[in-house]
């Protein structure tokens, strides 16, 4: 094997591919031959290093560099003065939000320093299309302690014991269906992993398959084991290419080198998997409904019990468990149960991730000990409100979660006290509201969302939704009455209670929890008129404030319906609400910032 | 516009497709999903012949097009835009971004424009929320968006092509 002097790492994940870290990596390729370079530095294409809002991002080693948001035109310059002269380019370096101070290396960021990586150890560390470096870092290891040394059953138990729960969202301890799926009576069986990964907001799925999709493979060969199964299926988001094309890359490798197929480690154990595409159902992300759409069916959730375990795929036994339930499986079989539920509360053990995004400085993925706190996690590793805003509200568990404000940040996030705040986990969305977020509009649009999503299988649901989007519109327009605010949270608590699937149960957490901590927002709305974040536009009123007013006429010509009077030089204009469009462009158009919206 | 993409020779295509997939368990979706790519959407006569190809019947098939959201029974436009609504998107401003480019092209999201230049879509989350409001022309991505950037974004594609 070639040892090289330095290593430098680029991130390859969707948000950084999305601003052509490809190119990126060409270039470095290009200019690395060009200086004669090639023998001594390697260039890796990682997955996701987590945080996003610095992307692209490229670190050098073994100084841990750590330059962001490089474009193609700064490669010549790290190339020459970096890995050629040996000189840090400074300019480049990432900028802490908070502070402004220059980081020199990776592990003096704060966005990385509460997080511990469990799940995403391997994400943005090694080249995720290359078996020998996830072998290198451990990689099969588990895999080959379960197959030569360990029974399923004490498989079960070391699961069972470090008291893993479903990072998918529901939180159902993972140990506990594993064996209701072992102990179930079928001639085959199957092994499923969801990686549908529908809430928006979302990514750490992703960022998985993206950035570790060996680990998918060896959790799920492991699981196959335990089980008693011997096939397993991937079903991923159709809307995630890079991460399909990663873990088909994973799993061809895994056959070639014995580690998939039959006669795995020569033990006689057989596993093979396969990966079946979504095509744009959120429905899907239940249980039932995604073992429907791999059959080929419409995505549509069933009735349980029975539950997948006793009738699943094709109707045979299947453990069905997310992405990052599945990334935590090799870690805690090498370093065992213990280990694992030293980290983390009571309740729930171990880290979680979550995808950080909204208006917060450092959008993207972090893992941390389940019991850190939301403050830690929005101001310490999040770095906070971008542009001197206030906090408003932080939204967790996409469409089925709910907007907690701020008196409850200092909560410990676990399970348990998400769901009484009235939100939920979730699969680990973390949208962060400023003061110019109305949270009656925020409601509607996961209202829309939901009402959407629907199936349409089950009344409440389908026609609930619906109605409750058509209350939220009323009073996002300004027509609403005290009535209909009464009406909405009768109907939230009436689907809540009365839906088939937890797309339907949980569809009204945003718009209880909204009127729980934000029912002033609402009253304003309907009795007041007024949208006090300035977002909902019936509601809104463009005025000329005259003390500022220049009288140059510039609002009144670029007003489209004309609605604007005065006389140019003499008279301060004015804005005939009658006739207004609230377009907004007489408030762009003025120089003097004349104007105000309110 | 006449339908020039149900060629004899897509045709062929699919049925190797079929051909491929006809003893997999659960084969619908994988063959539906490459039948888009050969077609580039699932009209009925695309149906049909995977309805006779792989033994299912027609009404099982259109429940299944009709249902998820990625299958379309109509051709869309020689530029996709799909404008990302996820909520970080949504909370930094996608909303008044997708009105703005309805409003350039005239029509609707979720809509084609008559010529077949343009379609526009309200996208779910593409995941890449740190470049957030992000839209992608086709394989093209524009990320950090800000309302001023959208003219002279869409103004190019006008011009380009036919």
């Amino acid at each position: 094997m070639d040892l090289y002097r330095s290593h430098v790492l680029v991130c390859g994940g969707t948000g950084c591919a999305s601003s052509e870290s490809g190119r990126i990596i060409d270039n470095f390729n290009e200019l690395l031959i060009e200086h004669g370079l090639d023998k001594e530095v390697k260039i890796v294409k990682t997955g996701c290093f987590g945080l996003c809002e610095a992307g692209p991002v490229v670190v050098v080693y073994p100084e841990g560099a750590f330059y962001s948001m490089i474009k193609v035109s700064d490669v010549p310059t790290i190339v020459e003065e970096h890995l050629l002269k040996g000189r840090i380019v400074t300019d480049l370096l990432y900028k802490d939000h908070t502070t402004s101070e220059t980081m020199n290396s990776i592990d003096e960021v704060g966005f990385y320093k509460k997080q511990r990586r469990v799940a995403l150890r391997n994400c943005g560390v090694i080249n995720p299309e290359s078996i020998e470096e996830y072998i290198a870092f451990d990689g099969y290891q588990a895999l080959g302690n379960v197959l030569t040394e360990m029974s399923p059953n004490q498989v079960i138990d070391i699961v069972k014991r470090s008291g893993l729960r479903g990072r998918g969202g529901g939180g159902f301890p993972t140990g506990t269906k594993w064996e209701f799926t072992q102990k179930a009576v079928g001639d085959l069986k199957y092994v499923a992993c969801n990686a549908d990964e529908g809430d928006p907001g979302a990514f750490m799925d992703r960022s998985v398959l993206e950035g570790d999709p060996h680990a998918i493979v060896e959790a799920m060969a492991i699981a196959g084991y335990a089980v008693g199964a011997s096939k397993g299926f991937v079903y991923v988001r159709a809307e995630y290419p890079i991460a399909v094309k990663r873990l088909q890359i994973a799993i061809d490798q895994a056959k070639e080198n014995g580690l998939l197929g039959e006669d795995i480690f020569g033990t006689g154990f057989n596993f093979d998997m396969e990966i079946r595409l979504g095509a744009g159902a959120f429905v899907c992300g239940e249980e039932t409904a995604l073992i429907a759409s791999i059959e080929g069916k419409r995505g549509m959730p069933r009735v349980r019990p029975p539950f997948p375990a006793v009738k699943g795929i094709f109707d045979k036994p299947t453990l069905l468990n997310n992405v990052e339930t599945f990334a935590n499986i090799p870690q805690i079989i090498l370093k065992g149960a213990e280990w694992f539920a030293s980290i983390g509360t009571e309740k729930s053990k171990g880290t979680k991730v979550f995808a950080l995004a909204g208006k917060i400085n450092n959008t993207g993925l972090l893992e941390i000990p389940m019991g850190t706190t939301l403050r830690e996690a929005i101001y310490d590793v999040g770095g906070g409100i971008p542009n001197g805003k206030a906090f408003k509200a932080v939204q967790t568990g996409g469409p089925s979660g709910g907007c907690i404000p701020a008196e409850y940040l200092d909560t410990p996030i676990d399970y348990d006290n998400l769901i009484a705040l009235g939100s939920m986990m979730g699969s680990g969305g973390m949208i962060v509201l400023d003061e110019d977020n109305c949270m009656v509009d925020v409601a509607r649009f996961f209202l829309d969302f939901t009402e959407e999503e629907s199936c349409g299988k089950c009344t409440p649901c389908r026609e609930g939704t619906k109605r409750m989007h058509e209350l939220l519109d009323k009073i996002v327009d300004g027509k609403g009455t005290m009535d209909d605010v009464a009406k909405l949270e009768t109907l939230a608590k009436t689907i809540k209670g009365a839906s088939l699937c937890g797309l339907g149960q949980t569809a009204p957490n945003p718009v209880l929890s909204t009127l729980k901590y934000f029912r002033h927002e609402y009253e304003a709305h309907v009795l007041d008129h007024k949208c006090p974040a300035g977002v909902c536009s019936a509601l809104l009123q463009y005025l000329v404030v005259p003390d500022l007013c220049k009288k140059c006429g510039i609002c009144a010509a670029k007003c489209p319906v004309n609605c604007i009077s005065g006389v140019k030089g003499k008279e301060v204009y004015l804005i005939d609400q009658d006739k207004c469009i609230k377009c907004g462009a007489c408030m762009d158009a003025c120089p003097f910032k004349a104007i105000k919206k309110g | 516009m006449a339908k020039e993409y149900l060629t004899e020779e897509n045709f062929k295509k699919l049925d190797e497709v079929i051909e491929h997939h006809q003893h997999q368990q659960g084969a619908l979706m994988p063959v539906l999903q490459e039948a888009q790519e050969i077609f580039g959407c699932l009209p009925i006569e695309v149906q049909q012949r995977i309805s006779e190809g792989i033994q299912i019947p027609m009404s099982d098939i259109y429940g299944v097009v009709t249902f998820y959201s990625q299958f379309s029974l109509e051709p869309k436009g020689e530029y996709t835009i799909s404008v990302c609504m996820g909520t970080a998107c949504y909370v930094r401003g996608a909303k008044p971004i997708v009105e703005k480019i309805a409003e350039m092209l005239g029509i609707a999201p979720g809509e084609t424009s008559a010529d077949a230049k343009f379609s526009l879509v309200a996208t779910r989350c593409i995941g890449a929320c740190g470049l957030a409001p992000i839209m992608t022309v086709n394989e093209n991505v524009y990320g950090r968006l800000v309302l001023e950037d959208i003219p002279e974004i869409v103004e190019k594609y006008q011009k380009e092509g036919s």
